[in-house]
């Protein structure tokens, strides 16, 4: 089986030449758009796939294609080694064990598989070791104002399905979570405290084991939003502590259509499934059935092996590289793109300032341009950013906007390409004529 | 001209700030009982949250049908949105005024053809008027639904008045 190796992390920090050397293992990153070479920061959104990810999809079609755990024919049995050993590669990415690591379409759908599959231990009786999940009313699930819709409207839903009640976290002025309402927000009450890692927006690095730890005190279910992290800087999820963790793969060098949902192995073994039907039963009669352990309780169906092979490369890419280097590139250039913004009239960065941590991402306003003519205007110039709510409009309502323009790096990006996306930032008052 | 100077041609950013007709107060907007004659619709576009309440009053149109002298009489909105957005409402509701019914129903539908045809079609200023310099919006797709939504408010808004 093949996992991973030993991390790289020893090995010097990244540069703009070694970087430079990796945009080489990224085809699209060589185009020009509308005249000018491409400078691509909305990785946030979604990233590029370097060769090694398109050729190992690739070479899955081409080689190995087939059913998984099913079929005794060489072919079956070759793509069912792939797919388990991805699974393998995936899980040690962040600290788990292959048990524990259910393949999803990305994170939308982990997040959403969980709140259906507490919705389900809630309703009827799915045995005694789903009691632990029911929820009802007078419980409590506890988010915060600065979640990704993603991490919110399935908990929503969760509440109107049982009666539970849904509260949030508030930020503070300067993005970060308001760590002391959060101590008094979660308490008896709450049965799942789930919140992100790292804001898409702000940027903001949450104190995940501090509120894994409130949250555990509590007796609640700790569930992590791990889309910006995953891809970005070294992930521990046994070290953080928490009881579940959901990310999605085109967002880490990956393809779309894969995703991985990490439960700890006893929670998962006794979640009630979600969706049901093939390759997720032991014994079924016409009268009911019997599930599988975790994970393969949760893959009904065909699952998306090349995408799960293809995560897998981009997961050992990652670990090649060494997540360590890349998230203190990435700050780096974070820190650039907020001392930049904040030194041109009219910009407003959302978030914590320079000079205190966060991602290596920024979001912004222009005073007096909309965030959508901002994004067209930097378009004009070969430079690809992310515009409007950014799937989070209770953050955006909150800080007094409906839109915002936000830049993210990542592994692939040097500071060229933040001092250009600068020197265009600092024209866009000047052509909407606001300036 | 730059793809992007035919976008955001002069006369868009002025219209933009001049916002005409951006005069719907909040009452009005959140009116629940119109008075006969008039339409009001509100249009988000969630994808950027641009976002317009469009209001329109049809004079002479009481009588229950659609007579001759029907004339758009008033067109106010309210709305958020980027400079496409509200360049193209503030331009409707000079347009609009002093229409009749028709005219209102036949200006929308030349303005979504240009719209739509992908840069193909490029609007006649003689029938659009100032909303022919949105026609550069057209090679934009993903800004055609910011030109459009004050055009489909009012265009929901006229069906009611009338």
């Amino acid at each position: 089986m093949v996992t991973l190796t030993a991390p790289h992390d020893h090995t010097p920090e990244l540069t703009n030449a070694e970087v430079r050397r990796i945009r080489n293992d990224f085809p699209i990153l060589g185009q020009r758009v509308n005249g000018h070479p491409l400078v691509y920061l909305d990785s946030g959104a979604t990233s590029q796939n370097p060769t090694c990810v398109l050729e190992a999809e690739q070479e899955f079609y081409e080689q190995r294609n087939s059913a998984v755990h099913r079929g005794a024919h060489t072919l079956a049995v070759d793509a069912t080694d792939a797919f388990e050993d991805a699974r393998a590669t995936v899980a040690a990415f962040i600290g788990a064990t292959d048990r524990e690591l259910v393949w999803t379409a990305n994170a939308t759908a982990g997040l959403n598989l969980l709140a259906y599959a507490f919705s389900n231990a809630s309703v009827g009786d799915t045995g005694a070791d789903a009691r632990q999940f029911a929820l009802g009313p007078g419980d409590e699930i506890v988010v915060t104002e600065m979640e990704h819709h993603a991490n919110l409207i399935p908990w929503q839903e969760l509440c109107r399905r049982t009666g539970a009640t849904l509260r949030h976290i508030p930020i503070l002025d300067d993005g970060t979570l308001d760590l002391d309402a959060a101590a008094s927000i979660i308490g008896a009450r709450t049965r799942i405290l789930a919140f992100t890692h790292v804001s898409n927006v702000l940027g903001v690095i949450n104190p995940v084991a501090e509120l894994a730890a409130l949250g555990h005190a509590a007796g609640a279910f700790v569930v992590l939003d791990a889309c910006q992290s995953a891809p970005h800087l070294p992930l521990d999820v046994k070290a953080l502590g928490v009881d579940f963790a959901a990310f999605s793969g085109h967002k880490m060098l990956g393809p779309t259509g894969i995703g991985a949902l990490y439960g700890r192995a006893e929670l998962l073994d006794a979640l009630p499934p979600f969706l049901a039907g093939g390759s997720m039963i032991t014994t079924v009669t016409l009268e009911r059935a019997e599930y599988l352990p975790s994970p393969q309780r949760f893959e009904a169906g065909t699952q998306p092996i090349s995408q799960a092979v293809a995560l897998a490369a981009a997961a050992r890419y990652l670990h090649e590289t060494g997540m360590g280097r890349i998230h203190a590139w990435e700050a780096q250039l974070g820190q650039r793109l907020v001392a930049g913004l904040e030194a041109i009239d009219g910009i407003r960065v959302l978030g914590p300032a320079a000079g205190v941590e966060r991602a290596g991402l920024a979001a912004f306003e222009v005073a007096g341009v909309h965030a959508h003519d901002v994004g067209q205007f930097l378009d004009a110039a070969g430079i690809a950013v992310r515009v409007g709510h950014h799937c989070a409009q209770p953050l955006h309502r909150r800080l007094g906007l409906s839109a915002s323009t936000r830049a993210s790096a990542y592994l692939y990006n040097t500071t060229d390409d933040v001092d250009a996306f600068l020197d265009a930032v600092a024209g866009v008052r000047g052509y909407f004529g606001v300036a | 001209m730059s793809a992007l100077d035919s976008l955001y041609q002069q006369i868009i950013l002025e219209q933009a700030k001049a916002r005409h007709g951006a005069t719907l107060t909040d009452d009005q907007a959140a009116a629940v009982h119109l008075p006969a004659g008039t339409g009001q619709c509100h249009q988000l576009n969630p994808v950027c949250g641009d976002e317009i309440t469009l209001r329109l009053v049809v004079e002479n149109a009481d009588d229950g049908g659609t007579p001759a002298s029907a004339r758009v009489g008033e067109l106010l909105w309210s709305g958020d949105g980027c400079s496409i957005s509200m360049a193209s409402a503030s331009i409707l509701a000079e347009l609009a005024v002093g229409m009749t019914p028709e005219e209102l129903a036949g200006l929308i539908e030349q303005f979504r053809v240009v719209m739509r045809s992908r840069g193909a079609v490029v609007g006649d200023e003689d029938v659009l008027g100032d909303a022919a310099a949105l026609s550069g919006v057209a090679k934009f797709p993903a800004r055609v639904k910011c030109a459009m939504l004050a055009w489909v408010a009012a265009e929901d808004a006229l069906r009611q008045a009338v």
